[in-house]
């Protein structure tokens, strides 16, 4: 892999930027690997460099149905927080958050990484006790959060609509300053290009059919490309967990659901951090392009379609509006919708399972994202040790035979 | 947006009248104190998820506030019928091997309640 510099950039300009090296291999499949991943996505990718990294496992294959991270990773909004209630996800997502402070460095690849800061809105007493208590959890767990009323919330975003009179008033917000946004599809290559860099196979248009098992244990996959061995299996499959699950006889806690996201058409800087909203269920920033980029809830019923309800859309702009007036006039260029692996405590899955080879990292439902290097890592840990990384350990399947679930839904930022 | 057919009111309602409550013709033990903690689990937690047709309940909130059972497939949106809590769907999904591990486990669990 050539490094990426100031310099390379000013030789390539010699050259028209005509003889860039490609960014990754396209590699026929081998016979057989140490481990398999299955799901070019940002979690995957970040698995496979991980592995290879930290652990020196190189003999890796990435198979993807599509093209890399074609999925959840081009359609989520980039929020990058971990302001999360309870000691185990905030450690979880605060381990992440420290990854992606030096992540661009590490892996040679501008991921665009901006600390601009995460409001939470609070719209009632309950929301605002709710908010004081998330705000000195995160506190005690060493993550960064202050509560903040109307004027402080003013403060930082003018814009918004302050007036005590309207169905849902801003009374308030959590704040945490080291949150931000990141470039989705920037993390995606530069995890594909940092992993394909220590010989890890990518290997798009690769659909797995089948997982092979012999006695309790996987021995490889069927694919649309043939049969490809391996003793150890990853399933990070998103959306299409229950599906991966199913070829085994297995089943998971987890329901796949369209979650919808839009952009408005590109406008001048106007909104220089991100503002959520659970209660009305909105949330919003803007991207260095200019376009507002916005999340909507997701739809109440299963689905594989990646495309959702018109009515959550509109529920969810309507809330836009009466936070920012201003907006309302703004054209919408795109919508789209990804099917996220919701489950029931909103917390993932990041786990062995009763067939021996065979892991899990999934049920991260609406907000994986943020999660994308840290769960990388301690995944990848898990595979290499067969052994659950520390920070991994809670959120093992067997959480919901115990009983120990991590009920997020409170920091979770959309209801599911 | 969905337009869904209310076997009770023998309407075609929107969507927005409507609340989605989750997988159907799950049964709940008979008597959860002798079960052990998996089959619990399994009852409670644990789902089929398909892709494709789905057997799944609906509740008409702002009609006539009954469940009813709908066949739905999960890729193409499409409902292909409604029907009456207790009766059964006329369409169903083709037996795959993995399908018939999950009606096993699920008889399991039953036979473990009984």
């Amino acid at each position: 892999m050539k490094k990426y510099s100031g310099f390379s950039l000013f030789k390539h300009s010699l050259s028209h930027h005509e003889n860039w090296q490609a960014a990754w291999r396209s590699p026929q499949p081998k016979k057989e690997y140490d481990v398999i991943i299955v799901g070019g996505g940002g979690h995957g990718l970040a698995t496979a460099y991980y592995l290879a990294k930290v652990h020196g496992i190189t003999n890796v294959a990435v198979l993807e149905k599509g093209y890399l991270g074609g999925g959840n990773t081009a359609r989520n909004t980039t929020i990058v927080r971990s302001n999360y209630l309870w000691d185990e996800a905030s450690k979880l997502y605060d381990h992440s958050l420290d990854l992606w402070k030096d992540l661009s460095q590490d892996l040679n690849y501008n991921v665009m990484f901006s600390q601009r800061g995460v409001l939470n809105l609070g719209h009632t007493l309950q929301d605002m006790r709710d908010i004081e208590r998330r705000v000195n959890a995160n506190r005690l767990n060493g993550i960064d959060g202050v509560v903040l009323d109307t004027a402080g919330v003013k403060e930082i975003v003018p814009i918004i609509n302050d007036s005590q009179d309207i169905r849902y008033p801003v009374l308030g917000a959590s704040w945490q300053a080291t949150a931000g946004v990141a470039r989705h599809d920037a993390v995606a290559w530069g995890f594909a290009r940092g992993a394909d860099s220590f010989g890890v196979d990518l290997i798009q248009q690769c659909e797995v059919l089948d997982i092979v098992t012999e006695e309790g244990a996987v021995v490889g996959v069927k694919t649309t490309q043939g049969f490809i061995g391996a003793k150890k299996v990853a399933c990070v499959t998103a959306g299409n967990s229950g599906v991966m699950a199913a070829m085994v006889g297995l089943r998971l806690p987890i329901e796949s659901r369209p979650l919808q996201a839009l952009v408005s058409e590109p406008i001048k800087p106007i909104l220089d951090t991100v503002v959520m909203s659970n209660a009305v269920h909105a949330y919003v920033s803007q991207s260095d392009k200019g376009d507002l980029v916005i999340g909507a809830g997701a739809d109440s019923y299963n689905g594989y379609g990646q495309r959702g309800s018109f009515n959550v859309v509109e529920h969810t702009l309507s809330a836009i509006c009466e936070l920012f007036p201003m907006f309302s006039r703004v054209r919408m260029n795109r919508s789209w919708g990804g099917i996220v692996d919701t489950c029931p405590d909103a917390c993932p899955i990041i786990s062995k399972t009763s067939i021996k080879g065979l892991f899990f990292n999934c049920g991260w439902g609406t907000g994986g994202f943020k999660a994308t290097p840290g769960s990388g890592h301690v995944f990848a840990h898990t595979l290499a040790h067969d052994e659950a990384h520390p920070l991994a350990a809670p959120f093992s399947l067997d959480r919901f035979n115990t009983g120990h679930l991590i009920d997020e839904h409170g920091a979770a930022g959309v209801a599911h | 947006m969905h337009h869904i057919y209310c076997p009770y009111c023998e309407e075609i309602r929107e969507e927005e009248e409507y609340s989605y409550t989750g997988e159907a013709h799950i049964e709940r033990p008979k008597d959860p104190a002798s079960i052990s903690d998996d089959v619990w689990a399994n009852y409670i937690f644990f789902r089929t998820n398909p892709r494709g047709i789905h057997h799944e309940m609906w509740y008409h909130a702002a009609g006539c506030r009954r469940y009813f059972n709908a066949t739905r497939d999960t890729n193409s949106y499409k409902i292909h019928e409604t029907y009456k809590m207790g009766e059964l769907p006329t369409i169903t999904a083709p037996t795959k091997a993995a399908s018939t591990k999950a009606a096993k486990t699920i008889a399991a669990a039953k036979g473990d309640a009984s």
